[in-house]
């Protein structure tokens, strides 16, 4: 079943007219007849729309600093912020120091009334004082919140006299939830910042290991990257850091050491990548390890990348051994699957990446959008140069960087750089539109609305997207499935998490519950009886 | 498992939280707002305000909590947020048509000073049709206070006087409890034989039945009928002094409504003074069936009060939810030696007195001394309990990792509970909930006794 362009305005007609304008440009029915189809991304939500986006707050310290767990992370705002994102995002980490991981742990400078209108520093001050006393951290960040930016709070000048107080590098973001239009602004002053301060940060010129990669844009949810990790260590491959999940200020610092970098989410991270590659000479891969095809591809696309037969060899070997350990396990869960439907609507790029393994069970996803994307993550990277820059995007700065003198090294020569690019994407990702059938539906920042209207149309049989939707979907009898959270399951990724995620997938289908959303009562007379020629008995 | 927490306390004086035990206002306000019937939340700020609210709530219901946002970007931060907020207005309206759109601030658009009625009053609301709004800025008080506020802002936009002589009626403040406390209040006051308007009510709404249809508008909440119908009701209960004392007090000043403040119903005595408040103030006797449920109560307890008597508590959470549970264990011989709230003690502009004075009053009485602290965190209430260890934590999801810490058994109360369900169904309050709370205890305590057991010391019979 597909959208029919007629629906699709009927859908859109029901707007006011400027949301009619604004929306239409958004959505749009694949059709692969048509060369370039363009979809409007990254701008503003209209005010009053039912979104599912967040701030940049949430894309700065809640996504990419979080996860890092070596260094205490301080909100600098009202108390809210740094509460919300305190333990909720399930980006797992293990330390062999565990008093040297704060993961568990939220600072807030809880700002009150006196600190905004007589300003937050002094006390931002204390509170860095405070976390170094009683933990010692290798390092610190501080996140700014709306009021922060408003009342002019320099907490980049409270950061850098702290730093020098104690020696312990103190790294400010001033990631204020206005900027921007949703967590992407977040991403980017992250990475601008982890870039400037962190990456390279250690006198390591060398990797320690063979093959030393970079795994960039994964933050180990329910596990994630230790099972993605498992099978590039088994190969023989030397994971340097993991940005972020997991992930540390220790192990960071070393990530100019990597010959390659993997990007996984390629719209938080997409900035480091290419910031590394021109100041290390380092190129990224495009990497999906979601499903079992895009796991393999991945790993055959990386062992193409180092070009060594032992490696190549050692690729198919745990290819081979791991597909045929778990298709056994896949079968059972495929039988129920089969022939299902799906919408998927994640962050910014787990809507593209779980289409696959839900091909690989049989079921077909027929809408999918990203919440927070860009034009590049749809239709990907070449339409770069032709985004037009809004004031919205202009107030997140553009890091300009050049080739490190002493570390510059090309990974690759040109001449083979461009023969793998005809091969793997190397230092490119082809966006999510590429891949989908004709006649599915691609939605940018999907809202309530058109979640109802689409649902009605289509009658998908499961729903993947986030807490904010689930049970929305779920009132409607529809399975939903969190692709944010896993549902408190995982992990998803890798050939494990392939497994993991038919089976509850599977579960949401086999569920007896859903067999008792209609009373016995409710298709049955309240009074029974048989009309005869002498009357009603 | 915070392994970063030393033994040793030493005086913080930044005044910043480490491991909250509070949130922002603005969620209490979304909370409260979802208790009138047909009503969307509006959050006046940044986008990440409502995603968060909203997640938050959908985390400790399980339920959907809609809600829109005044997404706002650095532009609406500098030039003020009036046209967001207007748009907001007519396409909320114009899209999800609920009856009332309840606007709350955010610090954002506190700090920034959008005068919010004036806005209001110069956008175009559709025919039958009710904008409300309340203040939250979130650097005052806690998601408490901004229940309060939006309660207010309930009394301020929709209650009226108009009959000449008050309704044989109660009005119900509820505070900051879960639906299923809201329900067990109701029938307690029907049971009662007493007409009652309940405001905010997010029975019906927050834990609405599964019928395979979404409706964006569920049965439930208090309808703009009952809460102007509440200016000619004969007498408010204020229940849980942080979250309903304000309300109840405009609503006296705005109606001439008198109000009765009590603690939240929970335990025999907090349900005791409700139960005893309305019996006064309505001339009606309390029924059999209530007194046949303390009956069973004080049955229990008595029976029970040897798995109970003695031992240490500590308890943090939302500071009427924290009393009522203070006098409960009291009332179970057991001694709460580490009690606190996030929730500073006696905000400012707020009637309630000072939690510190009223828990240590009710110490005193029962002959125990403790730690009590208003506006802390938990990271101070680890390290008490490092100091000086309890038998059981009773609390929020957020104590599990001190209880893991600790290896303390920890009973889930309040708000939220993220990683347990059905807690939001189930009362704490009444006779009822104090059964429940009491078999939660008791449960807690015993499977720890005989976990730690020696084979030879294991029992059949407890």
């Amino acid at each position: 079943m597909a959208v029919t362009e007629k629906e699709l305005q009927e859908i859109l007609d029901q707007y006011p007219s400027k949301v009619q304008k604004n929306r239409t440009k958004h959505i749009f029915i694949k059709d692969g007849a048509e060369s370039a189809q363009v979809i409007e991304a990254n701008t503003r939500t209209i005010p009053g729309i039912i979104t599912n986006r967040g701030c940049a707050y949430a894309g700065c310290k809640g996504v990419v600093l979080g996860p890092l767990k070596d260094m205490v992370h301080i909100t600098h705002g009202p108390i809210g912020c740094g509460y919300y994102s305190w333990g909720t995002r399930r980006n797992k980490a293990k330390s062999d120091d565990p008093t040297q991981n704060f993961l568990n742990y939220c600072v807030s400078t809880d700002m009150q009334e006196s600190d905004i209108v007589f300003g937050g520093e002094k006390k931002l001050a204390k509170v860095i004082d405070e976390v170094i006393d009683i933990f010692h951290p290798k390092a610190v960040t501080v996140s700014a919140t709306c009021p922060v930016g408003l009342i002019g709070d320099d907490i980049s000048a409270v950061a850098r006299a702290a730093e020098s107080r104690h020696g312990v590098p103190i790294l400010a973001f001033s990631c204020e939830g206005y900027k921007g239009v949703s967590q992407s602004a977040g991403h980017h002053i992250a990475n601008n910042i982890l870039m400037e301060r962190v990456i390279g940060a250690s006198e390591t010129e060398k990797a320690s290991g063979k093959y030393p990669i970079n795994i960039l844009g994964e933050y180990n949810i329910g596990g994630d990257s230790w099972e993605v990790e498992r099978v590039l260590e088994e190969i023989g491959y030397t994971v340097v850091s993991v940005m972020t999940g997991d992930g540390s200020y220790e192990e960071l610092k070393n990530a100019h050491t990597a010959e390659l970098n993997l990007v996984q989410c390629h719209r938080s991270i997409n900035y480091i990548a290419e910031m590394l590659e021109t100041k290390y000479g380092t190129p990224w891969l495009k990497v999906n390890f979601i499903g079992i095809a895009g796991m393999s591809e991945s790993l055959r696309n990386m062992a193409l990348y180092f070009g060594d037969e032992a490696l190549i060899a050692k690729t198919e070997e745990v290819i081979a051994r791991e597909v045929a350990r778990i298709e056994p396990l896949m079968e059972q869960y495929k039988k129920i699957c089969d022939g299902k439907t799906a919408f998927c609507f994640v962050g910014g790029s787990r809507g593209h990446h779980y289409q696959g393994l839900f091909a690989e069970i049989g079921i077909e996803t027929v809408l999918a959008g990203y919440e927070f994307a860009h034009r590049d993550d749809y239709e990907g990277r070449q339409v770069i140069p032709t985004i037009k820059t809004d004031a919205d995007s202009k107030n997140i700065p553009q890091m300009q960087v050049s080739a490190d003198e002493r570390r510059f090294r090309l990974k690759v020569s040109p001449e083979k750089m461009e023969e793998l690019k005809q091969k793997i994407p190397l230092s490119y990702y082809a966006g999510m539109t590429v891949t989908m059938k004709d006649g599915s539906i691609i939605v940018d920042d999907l809202n309530h609305f058109e979640t109802e209207e689409f649902i009605k149309i289509l009658k998908p049989d499961i729903f993947a997207s986030g807490i904010k939707d689930k049970y929305v979907i779920q009132k409607m009898g529809i399975p939903a499935k969190q692709l944010h959270s896993y549902d408190y399951s995982g992990p998803y990724a890798g050939f494990n998490g392939a497994v993991n995620f038919a089976r509850d997938v599977s579960m949401g289908f086999a569920s007896p519950t859903w067999n008792f959303i209609v009373p016995p009562w409710q298709d049955e007379p309240l009074l029974t009886g048989t009309v005869t020629e002498e009357g009603v008995a | 498992m915070l392994d970063c927490t030393p033994k040793e306390l030493k005086e913080r004086n930044s005044g910043g939280a480490i491991n909250p035990a509070k949130t922002c206002q603005p969620l209490g306000a979304m909370y409260a707002a979802l208790g009138i019937h047909g009503c969307l939340p509006h959050s006046h700020g940044s986008q990440g305000c409502c995603s968060y609210h909203r997640m938050h709530l959908s985390r400790h219901f399980r339920e959907p909590a809609m809600a829109s946002t005044s997404s706002f970007t650095e532009g609406a931060s500098v030039f003020g947020g009036g046209a967001n907020l207007k748009t907001a207005i007519k396409n909320v309206f114009a899209i999800y048509n609920p009856e009332v759109m309840a606007v709350h601030t955010t610090c954002l658009t506190e700090t920034i000073g959008d005068d919010i009625p004036s806005i209001i009053k110069s956008t175009e609301i559709p025919e039958g049709k009710i904008v409300i709004h309340a203040n939250t800025p979130s650097y005052l008080g806690s998601h408490v206070t901004g229940f309060s506020n939006m309660t207010k802002g309930m009394v301020s936009y929709l209650a009226e006087a108009t009959l000449p002589i008050k309704k044989e009626q109660v009005n119900i403040i509820p505070g900051f409890v879960n639906p299923g406390d809201m329900r067990e209040i109701k029938r307690i006051v029907k049971v009662m034989g007493i007409k009652s308007i309940m405001f905010p009510d997010t029975s019906g709404v927050l834990d609405a039945p599964m019928t395979g249809k979404f409706t964006m508008f569920p049965q439930g909440g208090a309808t703009v009928a009952q809460i102007k119908d509440s200016g000619n009701s004969k007498l408010t209960l204020a229940l849980g002094r942080f979250a309903s004392s304000d309300p109840a007090e405009l609503l006296a000043q705005k109606c001439q409504v008198p109000a009765t403040i009590l603690k939240t119903p929970i335990g025999i005595k907090a349900t005791d003074a409700l139960l005893v408040a309305l019996r006064r103030a309505f001339a009606q006797e309390v029924p059999y069936e209530l007194e046949e449920e303390r009956g069973q109560l004080v049955d229990i307890m008595t029976d029970t009060h040897f798995h109970f008597h003695g031992k240490q508590v500590g308890i943090f959470g939302d500071p009427d939810i924290v009393t009522g549970l203070t006098e409960l264990v009291l009332s179970l011989g057991m001694k709460p030696i580490h009690i606190l709230t996030g929730t500073p003690g006696g905000a400012k502009g707020s009637v309630a007195g000072s939690f510190e004075d009223e828990i240590q009053a009710m110490l005193k009485s029962a002959g125990v001394s403790a730690n009590v602290k208003a506006g802390g965190d938990l990271f101070t209430f680890h390290q008490w309990l490092k100091n000086e260890p309890v038998d059981l934590i009773i609390g929020n999801t957020y104590g599990k990792y001190i209880a893991r810490a600790e290896d303390i058994p920890l009973v889930r109360v309040g708000f939220p509970v993220l990683d347990r369900s059905v807690h939001s169904y189930l009362p704490i309050v009444g006779y009822r909930g104090a059964m429940r709370l009491i078999e939660s205890i008791s449960n807690a305590l015993l499977d720890r006794a005989d976990r730690d057991a020696a084979d030879e010391d294991f029992e059949l019979v407890m």
